[in-house]
């Protein structure tokens, strides 16, 4: 009982009397110990930031995810991978309005769908006031349901403004500020280029977006879809459409692009011109990027750690060779092997341990850099806790692995040569 | 110099008095070198008893620092049987001998090998740090054994910061921090000039007197003449074996230094 009480209390002990040595060492060797652990340093403070700016990139994925609602899918054109058609002009591909009809009826699974033209950025004046680089977009009722974006004031666009094919629109307040409207500018006209358009509504602003491009620096004009066609003859169309539940998506996927096979003519065998992806499909490909991205930079950081551990096994057999005679005299006072090697061993580790945690603190810095740097939305960027963890992980295997062969080194002098040792 | 009063002070040598701390029988080290063999031990027996003074003498490559090494046990005896303290060491693993080394034996050195980053008092304590039991009293236990030494006042100085003989109490009192049966001392005062090597001498006397086992190792005849007991060494045997006052050539020495202290 005594015995089992002893071990683990001598082992602390020594433990504790190896970091003691080991941060002495540190700090009487500085600058070695600085330039030593500069490969660690820098594999850790890397692995952190890519984490960080990874774990930001979803953070804000997510968020997207809940203001768009989780049951959102996308259809939008795309050239298949393989056949004739991997090369097709995008207009070709294009998807036409008539497309669409009567998808309802067909896709149990689909609550809603809407349309959405992408007219083009127009300059958009009232009286003297104009602003340029508006963006102008033409949707359907229900796209706007779909997308959450309430209309502060006025009313929504409504498929009575559809079917009339109306020259109405919704403006955002930013627009509003910079034409000086009024805060209540309902009813006020405005030039879309060359045809007058009349305000219905305010709505809220973007929110930040990785999708649809959403440019905080431009404004966004909202006209119904079929009034789009009347700014122009041809346009590119993509659609928006909602499941029914979360738990049906993929059912509305398969049902979409059964649909969509059909009325675009699309034989049997011949690829897809189009894709339909569910939020799900997009978080996916997202954590598929986000996987290569680490890979990438886990192998950079595992070249930048083994470089650093080489660095640490030098200075530590350097270490051990001008330290020799101290190791002969504290074999000589009773050390035993295990004492030796555990000294060294901890010397390494808390060597990797002080570049892990000047590599964290580097990571923070880079990670602040990211954030602020405009237009990147990495805003969200963060170190999680597990990042440390693992870094701190990767810091002490290094110090361990490479700290290994040195600490042996020591540990097998013979105390009589130590001594003799010059 | 010894003086008539240390000479009154020598116990006449008598080797059955008390235990056997060290028993040596046919101690035989030898070292491979190439094809050859050197017999640096060829068959030592020796007893050493409890509060024995003794000095080791030889010219170099006589063995006596192999013998020293053996007795430390920093170095396996090649064959034959070593007992200290009742214990056979012969059989002993690695780990045993350095607890051994550790509770049973101080050393002091020619250079002293203190640690240059380390106070006196960190020096000192160094050795409990391995210990099993002395590991919470550490500080005490060397603060008392500094000035025991007659360092007290020099606990927070370093190494580079003390003169050469302070810096051989400092080793001294490291080798004394964990009560060893025996002190083994290779040329203490190799580093030290005639002066300071007189008052470190006089520590060692003072701790023979206190009841320590001293073993040195020494050529000067200076040095040895402070022993009790000479064991003089030739090609790796003890040729001589004798009390100081008996010794073929210290006996003459410090009869002729009792002679000239004489008017």
């Amino acid at each position: 009982m005594k015995a089992l009480i002893a071990a683990p209390l001598l082992f602390f002990r020594l433990f504790y009397q190896s970091v003691y040595l080991s941060l002495g060492q540190i700090w009487a060797n500085k600058t070695r110990s600085v330039l030593t652990t500069l490969g660690i340093v820098i594999g850790v403070a890397s692995v952190t930031a890519v984490i960080a700016a990874l774990s930001g990139l979803k953070a804000k994925i997510l968020t997207q995810v809940e203001t768009l609602g989780s049951n959102t899918i996308f259809v939008q054109p795309r050239r298949p991978d393989t056949g004739p058609l991997q090369h097709a002009p995008w207009w070709s591909i294009r998807f036409l309005p008539e497309q669409f009809d009567g998808m309802l009826e067909h896709c149990p699974s689909v609550k809603r769908f809407g349309r959405q033209t992408w007219v083009g950025q127009y300059t958009v004046s009232h009286r003297e006031r104009s602003m340029e680089n508006v963006m102008v977009r033409g949707i359907e009722p229900d796209s706007q349901k779909i997308e959450i974006r309430p209309v502060t004031i006025g009313r929504p666009l409504s498929v009575i403004d559809e079917m009339q094919v109306r020259q109405v629109c919704l403006i955002d307040p930013k627009l509003r500020n910079e034409l000086r409207l009024d805060r209540d500018c309902i009813g006020q006209p405005i030039l879309i280029g060359y045809h007058t358009f009349y305000i219905i509504g305010v709505i809220e602003p973007r929110p930040e977006s990785l999708f649809g491009g959403g440019n905080q620096e431009t404004s966004e004009i909202f006209i119904p879809f079929k009034t789009s066609f009347k700014l122009r003859q041809y346009l590119y169309i993509g659609v928006l459409a909602e499941s029914k539940t979360a738990e049906v998506s993929e059912d509305a996927r398969a049902e979409i692009t059964f649909f969509l096979r059909r009325t675009r003519n699309i034989k049997p065998g011949e690829p897809d011109t189009f894709e339909v992806l569910s939020l799900k499909n997009i978080l996916d490909i997202f954590n598929k990027i986000a996987t290569i991205v680490t890979m990438v930079a886990g192998g950079i950081v595992g070249i930048s750690l083994l470089v650093g551990g080489v660095g640490i096994m030098n200075i530590m057999l350097v270490s051990v060779s001008e330290r020799t005679r101290e190791i002969g005299l504290r074999k000589a006072v009773g050390a035993k092997k295990t004492a030796i090697l555990t000294q060294f061993l901890i010397e390494s580790v808390v060597l990797c341990f002080v570049g892990g945690l000047v590599g964290v603190g580097l990571g923070q810095l880079l990670t602040m850099g990211i954030a602020n740097i405009p237009k990147v939305e990495m805003d969200m960027a963060y170190i999680p806790w597990w990042a440390i963890v693992i870094s701190f992980g990767f810091a002490g295997t290094v110090g361990i692995f490479f700290g290994m062969f040195p600490a042996i080194k020591a540990a097998r002098l013979d105390p009589i040569e130590a001594l003799r040792h010059e | 110099m010894p003086t008539i009063e240390a000479e009154a002070d020598k116990p006449v040598f008598q080797p059955q008095a008390g235990k056997p701390v060290i028993r040596l029988r046919d101690v035989r080290r030898v070292y491979k070198v190439g094809v050859e063999r050197i017999h640096a031990l060829d068959g030592i027996s020796l007893d050493l008893y409890e509060n024995e003074y003794v000095a080791v003498m030889g010219a170099s490559g006589s063995g006596k620092s192999t013998l020293m090494n053996v007795l430390g046990c920093l170095d396996r005896a090649t064959s034959g049987y070593y007992e200290l303290d009742g214990q056979d060491t012969t059989r002993m693993s690695d780990a045993s001998l350095a607890r051994i080394r550790n509770e049973r034996i101080g050393f002091v050195f020619q250079s002293f090998e203190l640690l240059g980053q380390f106070s006196a008092l960190m020096n000192v304590e160094m050795p409990l740090i391995y210990s099993r039991n002395g590991w919470w009293s550490r500080r005490k236990r060397a603060k008392n054994v500094l000035e025991k030494v007659g360092l007290g006042d020099r606990i927070k100085h370093k190494p580079n910061q003390l003169s050469g003989g302070e810096k051989q109490r400092v080793a001294i009192a490291r080798a004394l921090i964990c009560e060893p049966s025996i002190v083994l001392a290779d040329e203490p005062t190799g580093n030290l000039d005639s002066k300071t090597s007189e008052d470190i001498m006089a520590l060692f006397d003072q701790l023979h007197r206190e009841g320590q086992t001293i073993i040195l190792v020494t050529h000067e005849e200076s040095v040895a003449c402070h022993a009790r007991r000479i064991i003089r060494m030739k090609d790796g045997r003890v040729y001589s074996d004798l009390p100081t006052a008996q010794d073929p050539t210290l006996g003459s020495f410090t009869q002729e230094a009792v002679r000239e202290d004489q008017p």
